[in-house]
């Protein structure tokens, strides 16, 4: 376990945590972590990601920076509007931590590309970051099918959820959303609206889950979905158990088919 | 006079607050369970904190010398 002298500075105050110490900030060296969309919640989750000196941080994003995206996307700044937000993200984690080995992936996840995606640097935890339940189905029955831990959120208005995916520890998304709402059910981009610190509370739990995930710590959330409600500054936790009948964890890993939804909500 | 067989020594006269804890506790993190760490350190924050930081987290100190340059030597032996 060598630091050198800039990192033993760098994350001292990791390395003096009780209960985390040389060795979680070692761990959190060697790991990698695959942020799936570079918005509203990867930014906050990949700025901390990369001070907490993740080795190896994936982003994967196809969109560019639009100034509406600003107001919540902390990873962008003003500058940065028209560039690709996987360019942006890299230069933000490269000057919070130029350690970090960004890989950026321009794409918008699908069917066809998900598991190249989670398999290309053999990602050791996964961030669902993305705003539609077309990328979040996706990513959560190619994690299950790959056996990847990964933490899902999304936000809308004031209000956030989330949870957590461990292979064999808990139920998966599926568990409890069967499959996507029908289009009708969706708010559109104008109905909706988000405060946009609620993305940075969603995204900096995502963030807290990775790291105790890699550095082997604390409790995760498996089996729970924490539900977040900013304008009563409320935290709930619903229990939520194994669906045995579950259309995508109760089958054999290998098995799963992914399956491409249509969607139904705006991007950005 | 001292008389403690030390496993490693680590000196962290050359770093400030909260390095100092930082590059003792890697030094320590390299131990195994019930080996002794020397360190040096300087007086003053290092001397205050240091020591008890480790006696806080389990770790046994055994004996803190005063070293003829004003700095400070604490033996500390690794906890299970």
């Amino acid at each position: 376990m060598n630091f050198s002298n800039e990192q033993l500075e760098r994350y001292s105050r990791h390395i003096i945590l009780k209960d985390f110490g040389p060795e979680g900030q070692h761990k959190l060296l060697n790991s990698k972590v695959l942020i799936i969309g570079a918005g509203g919640l990867g930014s906050p989750a990949a700025m901390y990601l990369a001070a907490a000196g993740v080795g190896t941080i994936g982003i994967v994003d196809f969109d560019k920076v639009e100034l509406s995206n600003l107001q919540r996307q902390i990873m962008h700044f003003t500058g940065d509007v028209e560039k690709y937000k996987v360019q942006s993200a890299c230069e933000t984690i490269g000057l919070i931590n130029p350690d970090i080995n960004v890989v950026t992936y321009r794409e918008r996840v699908d069917l066809e590309n998900i598991e190249d995606l989670i398999t290309d640097r053999d990602y050791d935890f996964i961030i669902d970051g993305t705003d539609n339940f077309a990328a979040k189905f996706l990513i959560n029955d190619a994690c299950v099918k790959l056996r990847k831990p990964f933490v899902h959120a999304g936000i809308i208005r004031f209000e956030g959820q989330l949870m957590t995916y461990v292979p064999g520890k808990g139920p998966c998304y599926r568990c409890i959303f069967d499959s996507p709402p029908p289009p009708d059910a969706v708010p559109t981009c104008s109905q909706a609206g988000v405060l946009g610190v609620t993305a940075g509370v969603v995204g900096t739990l995502q963030a807290t889950e990775a790291i105790k995930y890699l550095a082997g710590i604390g409790e995760l959330l498996t089996g729970q979905l924490l539900i977040y409600e900013g304008l009563n500054m409320d935290f709930r936790k619903i229990e939520i158990v194994t669906n045995k009948s579950c259309r995508i964890c109760s089958q054999v890993p290998a098995e799963i088919e992914l399956t491409d939804y249509q969607n139904n909500c705006c991007t950005g | 006079m001292n008389d403690i067989k030390a496993d490693a020594f680590v000196d962290i006269t050359d770093v400030v607050c909260p390095t100092t804890f930082a590059k003792a506790k890697v030094a320590m993190a390299r131990l195994s369970e019930g080996q002794i760490l020397e360190i040096r350190m300087k007086a003053g924050e290092p001397l205050q904190n240091v020591p008890r930081s480790f006696k806080e987290e389990g770790a046994q100190v055994i004996k803190v010398i005063e070293n003829e340059d004003g700095t400070y030597t604490a033996f500390i032996k690794k906890a299970g």
